[in-house]
């Protein structure tokens, strides 16, 4: 079951279990995640799932997908290297303990 | 091989129940939810031996099969027809009706179009319209709601948005409502949807073309993607298509359906008077409620298996999208109307590289309207009987007349 652990603005850190397979966007509305929005539920239209890779993590995880960049575009914060829509980022055992950050707002 | 409604004619798989339903009854599309509990009653999955299909609409499988675009493709058809085994009855669309790598492409230029950051441009003018409409309808005794701003509101922001000089308010409502009557079966909805395309679809293609539009709406953002060698042109008018069909007459229905449900719950609009901020979650809960795409279908494009069940290559599966969203595994009390619910996961716009490209902008003008209905309106008031208007794949009102009572 790979972990991931959700650092708000403030500093505090949530660590979840996930399940290989699903999205950290899914892993964190399963979990009442707060400052992930996911209103589109997955589709890459709406932007409101932003957040960033912690750097360690940001090699491991992969490319931005195809259309990804673009959505990022429509973020309601500061889009930088490691900012991900996190319905892209698929959970593996690879992926244990995946530390990513949530942005100030979503919309 | 034997074909039912042009697709494969499968036999009942193992453990299936052979359930004789027409889930395209005029009665079924009046009112769905006898069926949809019958349908969740049956297990994972019915087969329907009039159609030879299985339809599905318990909410984890329903949303297994419509998400999985690898397994269960689009470009076979989201009706009852197999692309494979029959013509379709227009050029398949070209990101409703695909898959990737197609889809990839042309989804990639339409999200763009659609995006939240150009739907936020779009958010004063649809206000504006919308303040129009509702200052008119409450200077009157009262008004019937479909035509007058269902109808009314989208047609006066959706066209000038996608930048189309032509506006033909019937035709425009009227393609939409006749595409989704062509998922179902060869019935007197979808005979009657057939016949009026001789009159629609010369205008609807005219209509899609680079001269006919501006250059600085939704519509020229496509044509700038085929300039720039992301996409043909002819693929850009197709595309600028799919905002006609997909764009008008969902919205309407959504706008309709809002309507009744604020009507019969004043408790929730009281709720919405006092916050407007929940205008969106609103227009959410009105989208699991009501389900305005109520069926699309699937293809199997391999064998498989879901919760058990064997499935063959070419088997059609109905979703029933509906009924998912009425679930009461997934949904807590769900033929209460709660404006409050935030109900994450409903499947009104499906879900993973198919769901609903438009998404954002049909949000924002409920948001809108819903919001400026809010300030402006004390309290609306059935005047008479809601009627629905049987669809083989939309559940939209017919007729619901009301009365707006002013602050």
């Amino acid at each position: 079951m790979p972990r991931v652990i959700f650092v708000t603005p403030d500093g505090t850190r949530t660590e979840v279990e996930g399940v290989a397979g699903d999205s950290v966007m899914a892993t964190a509305i399963a979990h009442d995640i707060v400052g992930i929005v996911a209103e589109c539920g997955g589709s890459m239209m709406c932007a409101t799932c932003h957040c960033y890779v912690e750097d360690a993590w940001s090699a491991r995880i992969g490319q931005r997908s195809d259309g990804e960049e673009e959505m990022l575009e429509s973020a309601a914060c500061e889009v930088r290297d490691t900012s991900r829509l996190s319905c892209q980022i698929t959970l593996s055992s690879d992926l244990d303990g995946l530390v990513v950050h949530l942005p100030d707002a979503q919309t | 091989m034997k074909l039912i409604e042009d697709h494969l004619a499968i036999d009942p798989p193992e453990g299936v129940p052979v359930w004789d339903v027409d889930p395209y009854s005029e009665s079924v599309l009046a009112n769905p939810n006898p069926y949809y509990a019958a349908l969740r009653e049956q297990g994972p999955f019915a087969y329907i031996p009039r159609y030879a299909i299985l339809a599905c609409g318990r909410y984890d499988e329903t949303k297994e099969v419509f998400s999985d675009h690898t397994r269960f493709v689009s470009s076979r058809g989201v009706g009852l027809n197999d692309f494979r085994h029959g013509k379709p009855w227009r050029p398949p669309s070209l990101i409703l009706e695909a898959d990737p790598p197609d889809h990839t492409r042309t989804r990639k230029v339409m999200a763009r179009a659609l995006s939240p950051k150009v739907v936020a441009g779009l958010r004063e003018d649809f206000r504006i319209a919308a303040e129009a409409i509702v200052d008119r309808l409450l200077q009157m005794q009262g008004f019937e709601a479909v035509a007058d701003l269902a109808e009314a509101f989208p047609v006066a922001v959706f066209p000038k948005a996608v930048g189309m000089l032509d506006v033909h308010a019937r035709h425009l409502v009227d393609y939409g409502a006749m595409v989704f009557n062509g998922l179902g079966p060869d019935n007197a909805l979808r005979r009657a949807a057939m016949a009026r395309a001789p009159e629609i679809v010369p205008w609807i293609t005219a209509a899609c073309t680079r001269n006919r539009l501006t250059g600085d709406g939704l519509g020229a953002i496509i044509y700038e993607a085929a300039d720039a060698g992301e996409i043909g042109h002819d693929e850009a008018a197709m595309l600028v298509r799919s905002f006609l069909s997909a764009g008008v007459d969902t919205t309407v229905t959504g706008i309709g359906s809002a309507l009744w449900c604020l009507a019969r719950n004043p408790e929730a609009f009281a709720a919405l008077r006092a916050d407007p901020a929940l205008a969106r979650p609103c227009f959410e809960e009105v989208l699991r409620y009501t389900s305005p795409v109520h069926t699309f279908a699937r293809t199997a494009d391999c064998n498989t298996e879901v919760a058990g069940v064997k499935i063959v290559e070419g088997t059609k599966i109905i979703c029933a999208l509906g009924s998912a969203n009425m679930d009461p595994a997934k949904w807590d009390d769900p033929e209460v109307f709660r404006i409050d619910r935030r109900p994450a996961g409903h499947l009104a716009f499906g879900v993973g590289i198919h769901g609903c490209v438009g998404q954002n902008i049909a949000r924002a003008e409920l948001e809108v309207l819903l919001t400026v209905i809010a300030e402006k309106v004390a309290a609306i008031e059935p005047t008479g009987e809601a009627v629905w208007r049987p669809n083989n794949a939309i559940h939209a009102l017919d007729r619901l007349p009301l009365r707006f009572r002013p602050n």
